[in-house]
């Protein structure tokens, strides 16, 4: 069972008290923005072996969304963070390096 | 290849089986091939097997990076039906099901077609009114189904209890011609078919890299070398973001793990198919039988090919309210495959941005069903650049918003 630490209460929480959420880090296109730069918006999302942002929420806990940087391939997770984190924090991004060194994922290096 | 036949088998038991050949010949990877398909799974086969057959082009290669029939399709609860709501669905998946009442004949290869039915159990009046939709749709779209009511399901399926009380069975979508059919069969049996004809069936050969020159591909990077080839094919499902990745552009899709898992065999006790989407279940009982059942995905991204305990257990929870008499079975084994799903749970059969490169990927979670339509129509798109099967499933459907909405028709149960 997926086991992720709920950056906002402060504990470890199985998957079944979270609830998935997709692609983390999403820009969002407007108004004025090409078509491929919308239709990547609206339906290609990240689909790595590797490396992965995620959005999750702590639904039957504080029910605040959080992000997790977790690898597809082997199910391991690096860390979360709060979801207002518009980069992942260094400390998480070095301990994907030290693990998987030259990852990249979207906009991430 | 020898054919099989009552009399071969009369033949061979008359001298301790000595004579039987390998079903398909182990082949190493040529110079170049006029197409390469990239993975040996059903749909890959399929559109192999329909390339030599239906257009005779047998120059062709399939990859497979592990064993044949290894991944999705030795993976599944083996359901065939094309009950769908929209037209293009319709004419692809009925397609399929009209090619499986005659492939063991078509194959030379007992692939154990059971036209035994489909029930999809409506318990909410929200499924009555959806299935009706889809019965009268159905109508049109020449697909035999129909409606039928609860005391009829009852007939069907007497192990089943339809009053509730959470789910009362309220009637349900009936597909007399759906039904099973042996998975693995299918793979080995279009793999004799390929290897027949000459193609090379090629496993633990993985593809490392997409060779392309002036935007057109040439070839492919793999375990066992550098291989050209004019038309390239990826029908690879859960991986098909990978090789995407590899040609240099995108697909609309996620990989997920979906799970199945079988009871300990019993005696017969339940001769149709039934699939239950609302409180996420699905059910069959095996030839050997095994009670094989199926439920939903897992909602974040995985290439692990295992997935979450508490889908299993929430399937197999829900139920026992409808098949009460699970609750005394034991669950012998249990196995994870990752589907390829898109944004409207239908399947993608396209041209890609590399010219020269097709893909057929997206079958989520209900691919077994269409293997021979799927490589019937990836077959003809590779020949001549489009078939009318496929027209409507490109991979730029999204950006135009020609959706083929299937969200209820497939979206959680197969």
């Amino acid at each position: 069972m997926l086991i992720l630490h709920c950056p906002y209460c402060g504990m470890d929480v199985d998957e079944t008290d979270l609830h998935p959420g997709g692609q983390a880090h999403l820009r969002r296109e407007g108004p004025g923005s090409s078509d491929e730069d919308f239709e990547d918006y609206l339906f290609t999302r990240e689909n790595p072996k590797g490396v992965h942002f995620e959005r999750w929420r702590h639904v039957y806990g504080c029910g605040k969304w959080f992000h997790a940087a977790r690898c597809t391939n082997t199910l391991e997770v690096f860390g979360t963070y709060p979801a207002q984190t518009l980069d992942p924090p260094q400390e998480i991004r070095d301990k994907m390096s030290g693990k998987r060194p030259g990852w990249s994922w979207g906009i991430f290096k | 290849m020898k054919r099989y036949s009552a009399f071969a088998i009369a033949r061979e038991a008359l001298r301790n089986h000595t004579g039987w050949e390998r079903a398909w010949a182990k082949s190493e990877p040529k110079k170049k091939y006029d197409v390469i398909i990239v993975g040996a799974g059903g749909h890959g086969l399929a559109t192999a097997y329909y390339l030599g057959k239906n257009f005779g082009i047998t120059n062709v290669a399939i990859l497979e990076k592990g064993w044949l029939g290894g991944g999705n399709t030795g993976r599944n609860t083996t359901i065939i039906r094309s009950n769908y709501l929209q037209d293009p669905s319709a004419a692809i998946y009925e397609k399929s099901r009209s090619l499986y009442e005659t492939m063991s004949q078509d194959l030379n290869y007992n692939v154990m077609f059971s036209p035994r039915g489909v029930i999809m159990l409506a318990q909410t009046q929200h499924e009555v009114r959806g299935y009706k939709r889809t019965a009268h749709a159905n109508a049109l779209q020449g697909v035999q189904t129909e409606w039928i009511g609860p005391e009829q399901v009852k007939e069907l399926c007497p192990i089943m209890n339809i009053s509730g009380p959470r789910y009362p069975v309220l009637g349900g979508l009936w597909q007399a011609r759906g039904g099973t059919a042996r998975h693995d069969a299918v793979a080995w049996g279009y793999a004799r078919a390929c290897s027949d004809m000459g193609m090379d069936v090629i496993q633990q050969c993985e593809v490392q890299g997409i060779r392309q020159e002036n935007g057109k591909v040439v070839g492919v990077d793999t375990s066992k070398g550098a291989i050209d080839c004019d038309k390239l094919g990826a029908v690879v499902a859960g991986h098909s973001g990978v090789l995407a990745k590899m040609a240099g552009f995108r697909l609309p899709i996620e990989s997920v793990a979906l799970q199945a898992l079988v009871s300990e065999p019993i005696k017969p006790c339940m001769d149709v198919v039934v699939m239950a989407n609302t409180v996420h279940g699905y059910l069959s009982q095996s030839d050997k039988g095994e009670m094989v059942i199926g439920g939903g995905t897992d909602g974040y991204n995985n290439y692990t090919q295992r997935g979450s305990f508490h889908h299993i257990e929430e399937t197999v929870r829900a139920l026992v309210e409808t098949f009460p008499m699970l609750s005394r079975l034991k669950m012998l084994r249990q196995w994870g495959g990752i589907v390829d799903v898109t944004g409207d749970r239908s399947p993608i059969l396209s041209q890609t941005p590399l010219d020269g490169m097709f893909v057929n990927c997206g079958w989520g979670t209900g691919g077994f069903k269409a293997i021979p339509g799927s490589g019937w129509a990836m077959a003809e798109l590779i020949a001549k650049g489009r078939s009318p099967l496929t027209d409507e499933f490109s991979m730029f459907r999204f950006r135009e918003g020609k959706f083929i909405d299937e969200s209820v028709a497939a979206g959680v149960a197969h």
